[in-house]
C-alpha cells in the first residue's frame, strides 16, 4: 500500500520539497536536466508501465503523449486536470495537498518529453488548502532552480502556474476545461481536432489527470516494468481508490490494480454494525451501480470491474449498505447532472431535466406505471448523441439502478413510500 | 468602480497567460471583485471586470453567470455551502442541513435578516471520504455531525 502517489503520506511535512528529495524526488528531472534521459527513453517506459489515464477514461498515458506533435514549430502546453468533482472522488485533493511536488516533476517531464514549456495546473475553485499548498510547492520549485527558462543552462524551459475553476464539473471535461482556461464558459469542445493539435489557444495540448502526472517521476525511477509489475495485465501499477458512503472507515487507498474489492472494502473497516453490503458504485457517480453479489466478486481493475459489469472510472467507491433507497439515491444522482450539464447540447440539457423530474415526481408520491419505462427511453436517447461524455454518465446510472433494483422503483410508485424503512 | 488594490491582485492572474490573453484572468478577477463587494457581483462590476481586461462584457457576463461561485444576490458575510451529493447524502447531510436551517432560521439559498450567514446546498465538493463536509470560505469542515455544526456556528462572528 502507498507505493508511489501517497509514498510520503505518513511522513512529516509530507508535502515539502525536502521530503520529496529524500524519498528520491526530482532524481529523473534532475538528470532530464543534465541531458541523460531521452524523449523516447521516456516514451518507452511509460508505454511499459502499463500507464493508464486516472482521470476516468483509462486512456494509456504513453500513448496519449506520443500523440502530440513534438517537433511542431511554436507553443505547446502540458495541462493538469486537478478539476476533481466527480461525486465519490477525492484523491487528487490529497495528492495536491500531501504530495504536490510529484504533480509538478510529472507535469515538467511531460513538458520536456512533448517540447512544451508552459504547464497550467487547473484546480477546482473550492480547493483552497490544496490550492495553497500547491503554489506554495510551486515556490519552493523555483526556488530550488527546478522550474523556469533554460534551467541550469539546460536549454530546458518550463514554467508552471495554477488556473483556479470557479464550480463547474464540466470543466474536468478536457475540452471545457480548456475553454474555461481561456476565461470562457466550461462548453465541452467538439472533437476532432483534439487536444494534441488544437487545444488550448489553439496550440498542441496534452492534458493529464493529477494522479496520473504524480505517477511518473516513480515510473521513470524505478521503470516501467516495475510499475506494471505492482497491477495486473492490462492494469500496471497501483491506483488510488476514494472508499466513501456506509463504511467504518473512509479513506483514500492507493493499493495494487487487481486488489479483491472485498480486501478494499475491509481496509475501509467494513460495513456498520448490523448492516449488509446492498450495493456498490465503483468508479465514481458516472458509473454503473453493481449489486452485492457482482461487487463482491470482482476485483479492482479494469477489466475485472468490466466484467462485472461497471467501470473503474477514477476509483471512487461508494458503498451502500441496506438501508439505502435506491430511488433516492438515484434521484440525488439524476439532479447532480442536471446542475451540471453545461447546456450545449440539446439531449443532455432537456434529458437531465426530464430524468429529474420524473424521479422527483415519483419521490413525492406522484409516480406512474409508465414512468420506469420513460426514464429507460429518456436516458436511452441521451447516450451517444452528445459531444461530451456528461450526457452519457447521467443516463448510464439510470438504466443500471433500474435494471438492478426494478423492484424498489415500482414499490416507490405504486406505494407513493420507499421500500427501504430507513434510508439515508 | 475597482479598487487599486483589486487591480493589483488581477495583474498577477493576468501575467500567468500569454499576452493578449487575459481575459483567461476573468474567472478570478470576478472572484476577487466580488470579495470585496461583500460576496455578490452587481452588473456593472461584471462590466468593469470586462473593461479592465479589454474583452467583450456579454463574455464575462456569461462567465459570471455559466460557474457556480459567483452570487448575484446579497450573500451572509459567511457562505456555509453544504455538500448533499451521495456520499454526504449517505451520510446524513439532509438531516444535518435541516439542522443547520432550524438553528439558524433560515432556508438553503438565502441570507440570514442580520447579514452574519447564509447556507447554499452544493454538488460534491470532492472530500467525500470526509462526508458530510461544507465549506465555509476557503476552509473545509469535514465529518460533520450537529455537535460539531454547533461548534463551528459559534466560532461565526
Amino acid at each position: 500500500m502507498n507505493k508511489v502517489c501517497f509514498k510520503n503520506i505518513n511522513k512529516d511535512n509530507p508535502s515539502s520539497l525536502a521530503t520529496y528529495e529524500a524519498s528520491g524526488g526530482y532524481k529523473v528531472w534532475r538528470k532530464i536536466l543534465k541531458g541523460e534521459l531521452s524523449q523516447g527513453k521516456i516514451l518507452d517506459e511509460l508505454k511499459t508501465s502499463g500507464l493508464r489515464g486516472r482521470g476516468g477514461a483509462g486512456f494509456p498515458t504513453g500513448l496519449k503523449w506520443s500523440f502530440m506533435p513534438r517537433n511542431q514549430e511554436g507553443q505547446k502546453y502540458v495541462v493538469c486536470n486537478s478539476d476533481e468533482g466527480e461525486p465519490g472522488t477525492c484523491k487528487d485533493r490529497d495528492i495536491l495537498r500531501f504530495n504536490p511536488h510529484a504533480v509538478i516533476e510529472g507535469m515538467a517531464i511531460a513538458g520536456y518529453v512533448m517540447k512544451a514549456s508552459v504547464g497550467y495546473n487547473y484546480i477546482r475553485g473550492e480547493f483552497m488548502e490544496p490550492y495553497y499548498r500547491f503554489e506554495e510547492a510551486l515556490n519552493e520549485a523555483y526556488g530550488a532552480g527546478l522550474l523556469g527558462e533554460d534551467i541550469n543552462d539546460s536549454k530546458i524551459t518550463f514554467n508552471l502556474y495554477t488556473h483556479l475553476g470557479a464550480g463547474a464539473y464540466i470543466c474536468g471535461e478536457e475540452t471545457a476545461l480548456l475553454e474555461s482556461i481561456e476565461g470562457k464558459k466550461g462548453q465541452p469542445r467538439f472533437k476532432p481536432p483534439f487536444p494534441a493539435n488544437v487545444g488550448l489557444y489553439g496550440k498542441p495540448t496534452t492534458i493529464n489527470n493529477t494522479e496520473s502526472f504524480a505517477s511518473v517521476p516513480d515510473i521513470l525511477a524505478k521503470g516501467g516494468q516495475w510499475f506494471a509489475d505492482l497491477g495486473v495485465p492490462n492494469s500496471g501499477g497501483c491506483k488510488l481508490f476514494s472508499v466513501t458512503g456506509h463504511v467504518n472507515n473512509p479513506a483514500n487507498f492507493e493499493i495494487p490494480m487487481g486488489t479483491p474489492f472485498s480486501d478494499l472494502l475491509e481496509m475501509a473497516g467494513g460495513l456498520r454494525e448490523g448492516r449488509k453490503l446492498k450495493a456498490v458504485i465503483p468508479g465514481g457517480s458516472s458509473t454503473p451501480v453493481l449489486p452485492a453479489k457482482a461487487a463482491l466478486k470482482m476485483n479492482m481493475d479494469y477489466d475485472s470491474i468490466d466484467k462485472a459489469g461497471s467501470m473503474l472510472g477514477a476509483g471512487s467507491v461508494i458503498i451502500m449498505d441496506d438501508t439505502t433507497c435506491m430511488v433516492k439515491a438515484l434521484t440525488r444522482l439524476a439532479h447532480f447532472y442536471y446542475d451540471e450539464s453545461c447546456g450545449q447540447c440539446t439531449p443532455c440539457r432537456e434529458g437531465t431535466g426530464w430524468i429529474y423530474r420524473v424521479l422527483k415526481r415519483i419521490m413525492d408520491g406522484h409516480g406512474k406505471n409508465e414512468d420506469l419505462d420513460l426514464l429507460l427511453s429518456v436516458q436511452d436517447k441521451i447516450i451517444g448523441n452528445t459531444i461530451c461524455a456528461l450526457g452519457d454518465a447521467a443516463a448510464m446510472p439510470v438504466e443500471s439502478f433500474i435494471r438492478h433494483f426494478r423492484k424498489e422503483f415500482e414499490h416507490y410508485i405504486k406505494n407513493g413510500e420507499s421500500m427501504v424503512a430507513k434510508d439515508g | 468602480m475597482i479598487s487599486d488594490q483589486a487591480k493589483k491582485e488581477i495583474d498577477i492572474w493576468v501575467a500567468k497567460y500569454p499576452t493578449g490573453r487575459q481575459s483567461s484572468a476573468v474567472m478570478e478577477a470576478l472572484k476577487i471583485v466580488q470579495a470585496e463587494n461583500g460576496g455578490s457581483l452587481t452588473n456593472d462590476l461584471i462590466k468593469a471586470v470586462a473593461d479592465y481586461l479589454d474583452m467583450p462584457r456579454i463574455n464575462a457576463q456569461e462567465v459570471a453567470t455559466f460557474y457556480e461561485n459567483y452570487n448575484h444576490k446579497p450573500v451572509g458575510k459567511h457562505v456555509i455551502r453544504f455538500c448533499h451529493n451521495i456520499s454526504c447524502m449517505l451520510n446524513g447531510a439532509d438531516d444535518l442541513i435541516s439542522y443547520l436551517e432550524t438553528k439558524l432560521g433560515v432556508k438553503t439559498g438565502e441570507a440570514r435578516k442580520d447579514g452574519l450567514v447564509s447556507v447554499k446546498k452544493v454538488e460534491c465538493l470532492g472530500a467525500c471520504v470526509g462526508a458530510p463536509m461544507c465549506q465555509i470560505g476557503d476552509k473545509y469542515f469535514e465529518n460533520l455531525t450537529e455537535q460539531r455544526i454547533d461548534e463551528i456556528l459559534d466560532g461565526l462572528k
